[in-house]
């Protein structure tokens, strides 16, 4: 039996201890705002926080995740949308949106670790999430916003 | 849009109106309106019974509720081309709505709203008219209510400032929600009544807004196909034949029916060819979710009898299609004399282009939910083409297609390949056999190896040139297997639609033109992807113009101005309806070439060093638009794209913001074709399986800042969502040869020691 805390919930999960977390969520907890993209970890499609730092949930077994909270995008929703999600609307930065949850819990971690990151620093920890619509310099550009919102 | 998690086998729009709404169900012809009534609420009834039902009646729906609310129905594809905000903001700006008590709600697949077919950049260019309309004729019923329950002249009543009707003789007001039930029980008006505001009184055309699903989508809200759950529902995964047209010799499903989770395996048929959008066949790893399935298929050890397509390798391919686009292809457009005048000699330059084949890699894989029962059939999709799901399903299970409801998910990207239904119809068909709702779930492996590939083309261009290097003639030849292929088999030269993309005419004025095209023979399937036969023939052309202004020592914009000319209409086939209302006016392409260059700062720095810009012109799905690519190459061949200034010539265009979106993205999408798109097969079997392999433009190299300047115009509304991305691609390969005199004439940079 594994445990887990989800968005602050107690969890436990008897199942495959190979399952990706991802599938996990997903399926059996019903939490689909983490999306599948890749299965690979090369598209951040999946991110979530783990004692809030980003990671691929489609390649984290749940082997792995024993006692430790993980957040997902609905997790942040849940007292109303975060400065990060306030900033995603102001720029209006999604089209598709299908990506944006990772790339929102991705920012989400780079705020924690950067509070007040330059256009280098944001490439740089951004690169690890695909938007195939192609909305990078919106994306940067409410990082940034999300940055100036929480100073 | 309602949670698609909650709403399990039921039409999304029941119950959504209360019984006393105004109901409007806007057609070409004729036009109907009615209450609600209790008995069967919401829009479904919204057809009157003297309405021979049967008959096609293209539509719109706009409800209004008596608390005031306007519902409107999307009935075209979500998928990032912003349709759900840009077509209803249509409607309301005529209803004097006002948008904050505007719910937008999705449409099913029904013939009655006219296309579905989210393809092609039609949405906001077919229903533009239908949607004011649908407008007009709602607030006209609401003035007359207004008019008859205060018992004044209708001239009195104005929907004025928003969302009520005011009486002009005193300070009477009376909301929307107020005139619903009265306005529901006047007669439709004839569209000879309807008064249609000015552009200059639009409130909602042409004014910047976000998106209208903004906040549900940051949320993570179940919107996409992905999220889908219906209650008992099983999971698939399939095992497809690797090469086209391929069966299944042997399986051996030992190992994986000891997965935990998985239920048992289904074999999938083989399709009868042409394949179109049927299912490829294979073996179905059914369990009860998606990961058991996954690791399953994984398990299953299958003998594939692979068939007479493994002669696929493309490396002997591409010198098939080379040798053909050296040889005399069918005509398809000639003017003037072009042999008489190469056959003057002077100088000839001639040029020859390669572009491979694309796979759409949509971040959200195909995936779809079906629930086959009593003879009825629910499918849950993302999909660009509602009714071609019902039609593909109901033939692939021997039923009628009304007995198939499709409802539409918001779409994870889609790109053209959501427009093919072969992965619902593999949900159908494994729900008809478990019994149960099954969803089908693609992995990206799935998607990259088994998708409806955009053409491998070859391409080659002579021109000759007099003493001031302007072409005298020019002739053009293109070679790709045709999307025809996947509906005729034997298929080997292009259609008119893909001719018409970039290749048949050019917007070049030279007075002796041929341009052919040679026949090649499918091996995979071929779809269509963002922009289509645009991305390859207006590599060529576009690659081929600034060679010519390299052979004769001009400046590359001054040079493409020069072949544009000062403006004239071309005759570039179109039939007599579109050609009237857009006519193909060579000045509107000047006119945005101008804009992007003179935004760029065209020519105030001299290129070389490993710096350069490159400039394109395209005009496809009826839009004009010019881009001007920065390009730094540094001595490792990588390449940087710090700017990008594109400018776009659409007519009226219903949401700017969405506009600038989309071309924002057209760049990005642009930058992944052209730096490492490249899907490649041996032996039948495609090479590439994911993003490590088939790499697509992250945040680190795409281009850094896209400037797009949207011409304010009032001609008819063109296409928004793909025509940014043809020029991109020429515009950096010419920005690159600006930078290091190396010149691209293979996609993609990576063939050319570049990335």
């Amino acid at each position: 039996m594994i445990h887990l805390k989800v968005n602050g919930s107690p969890q436990s999960f008897d199942g495959d201890p190979e399952m990706p977390l991802l599938w996990y969520l997903r399926d059996i907890l019903g939490l689909t705002g983490t999306k599948f993209g890749c299965g690979m970890a090369l598209c951040g499609a999946c991110t979530v926080l783990e004692n809030g730092k980003a990671v691929r949930s489609c390649s984290r077994p749940m082997a792995k995740v024993e006692g430790l909270e993980i957040t997902t995008i609905e997790g942040i929703s849940a007292h109303g949308p975060h400065a990060v999600q306030k900033a995603w609307a102001e720029v209006n930065v999604p089209q598709c949106g299908y990506c944006q949850p990772g790339q929102i819990m991705q920012a989400v971690s780079l705020l924690s670790s950067t509070p007040h990151p330059t256009d280098a620093d944001i490439d740089d920890k951004m690169a690890g999430n695909i938007c195939r619509c192609g909305t990078y310099q919106r994306i940067r550009a409410a990082i940034h916003e999300a940055a100036k919102e929480r100073a | 849009m309602i949670p698609i998690e909650k709403v399990t086998r039921r039409n999304f729009l029941q119950g959504v109106l209360s019984a006393s709404a105004f109901v409007l169900c806007v057609q070409k012809a004729p036009l109907l309106a009615k209450a609600a009534s209790n008995g069967t609420p919401g829009f479904t009834t919204s057809v009157a019974p003297s309405i021979d039902s049967t008959a096609f009646h293209p539509g719109v729906y706009v409800g209004i509720q008596t608390d005031g609310t306007v519902i409107i129905v999307a009935h075209r594809t979500e998928m990032g081309n912003g349709v759900r905000t840009s077509l209803p903001r249509i409607l309301a700006d005529e209803l004097d709505a006002d948008w904050s008590r505007v719910q937008v709600i999705q449409g099913d697949g029904d013939e009655k709203y006219g296309s579905q077919d989210t393809d092609g950049s039609h949405s906001v260019r077919e229903f533009f008219e239908p949607l004011r309309e649908a407008g007009a004729t709602a607030r006209l019923m609401l003035i007359r209510a207004a008019a008859q329950q205060w018992g004044v002249p209708e001239a009195q009543c104005v929907a004025d400032p928003v969302h009520v009707v005011s009486d002009s003789k005193s300070s009477r007001k009376l909301g929307y929600g107020e005139l619903a039930a009265l306005a529901a029980r006047q007669p439709v008006p004839k569209k000879e009544e309807l008064q249609f505001k000015s552009p200059r009184e639009w409130r909602y055309i042409g004014k910047p807004a976000p998106g209208y699903d903004v906040t549900e989508v940051c949320a993570g809200k179940p919107l996409f196909g992905m999220d889908v759950r219906v209650d008992g529902m099983l999971y698939a995964a399939i095992a497809h034949p690797p090469v086209l047209g391929g069966k299944v010799k042997s399986v051996d499903d030992s190992a994986t029916l000891k997965v935990k989770g998985v239920k048992k395996t289904i074999p999938i048929d083989p399709f009868k060819p042409p394949h179109a959008f049927q299912p490829l066949g294979g073996v179905a790893v059914i369990a009860d979710n998606t990961w058991s399935a996954f690791k399953g298929r994984k398990q299953l050890k299958i003998e594939w009898d692979n068939g007479a397509h493994a002669v696929y390798t493309s490396a002997d391919y591409k010198k098939q299609l080379q040798q053909t686009a050296r040889q005399a292809g069918k005509v398809i457009h000639t003017t003037g004399d072009p042999d008489a005048e190469f056959a003057k000699g002077g100088k000839i330059i001639e040029a020859e282009y390669f572009a491979p084949h694309l796979a759409h890699a949509s971040m959200e894989p195909p995936v779809a939910v079906a629930d086959v029962q009593a003879g009825k059939v629910t499918v849950w999709s993302p999909t660009q083409n509602p009714v071609g799901v019902r039609e593909e399903v109901a033939k692939a299970l021997g039923m009628k297609k009304e007995d198939v409801t499709c409802h539409v998910t918001f779409l994870g990207g889609g790109f053209g390949r959501k427009s093919k239904a072969d992965y619902a119809v593999e949900a159908a068909v494994l729900s008809k056999k478990t019994g149960k709702p099954v969803k089908v779930v693609w992995s990206r492996e799935d998607d990259i190896q088994f998708d409806y590939f955009h053409s491998v083309a070859a391409m080659y261009i002579k021109a000759a040139l007099d003493s001031a290097g302007k072409p005298t003639a020019w002739l053009q030849r293109s070679v790709f297997p045709p999307i025809g292929s996947t509906f005729d088999k034997d298929a080997v030269y292009g259609g008119g639609g893909e001719m018409s993309m970039g290749w048949n005419v050019i917007p070049f004025d030279v007075a002796n033109f041929r341009s052919e095209n040679g026949p090649a023979t499918a091996h995979v399937r071929i779809g269509w992807l963002r922009s289509v036969a645009n991305i390859y023939h207006a590599f060529a052309v576009q690659s081929f113009a600034n060679e010519l202004a390299a052979a004769a020592n001009r400046d590359p914009y001054d040079y493409l101005l020069m072949l544009i000319g000062t403006g004239h209409t071309i005759d570039a086939g179109q039939s007599p309806d579109v050609a009237g209302k857009y006519p193909y006016d060579t000045a509107r392409l000047r006119h945005v070439a101008q804009l992007a260059a003179d935004k760029a700062n065209w020519g105030k720095r001299k290129p070389g060093n490993g710096w350069g810009m490159g400039i394109a012109v395209h005009r496809s799905f009826l839009t004009y638009v010019a881009t001007v690519v920065e390009a730094e190459v540094d001595s490792s061949g990588a390449v940087r794209i710090p700017n990008v200034y594109t400018a776009v010539d659409a007519g009226i265009v219903a949401n700017p913001e969405m506009v600038r979106s989309q071309f924002e993205g057209a760049a990005v999408f642009g930058t992944s074709i052209a730096r490492t798109g490249e899907i490649t097969a041996t032996n039948g079997s495609i090479d590439q399986s994911n993003f490590h392999d088939y790499p697509v433009a992250r945040m680190n190299d795409a281009p850094v800042h896209v400037d797009v300047q949207v011409v304010e115009s009032l001609a008819p509304p063109a296409g928004v969502g793909e025509p940014g991305v043809p020029p991109f691609v020429p515009a950096l390969c010419n920005a690159v040869y600006a930078a290091t005199g190396k010149r691209v004439r293979e996609l993609p940079l990576t063939r050319n020691g570049l990335s």
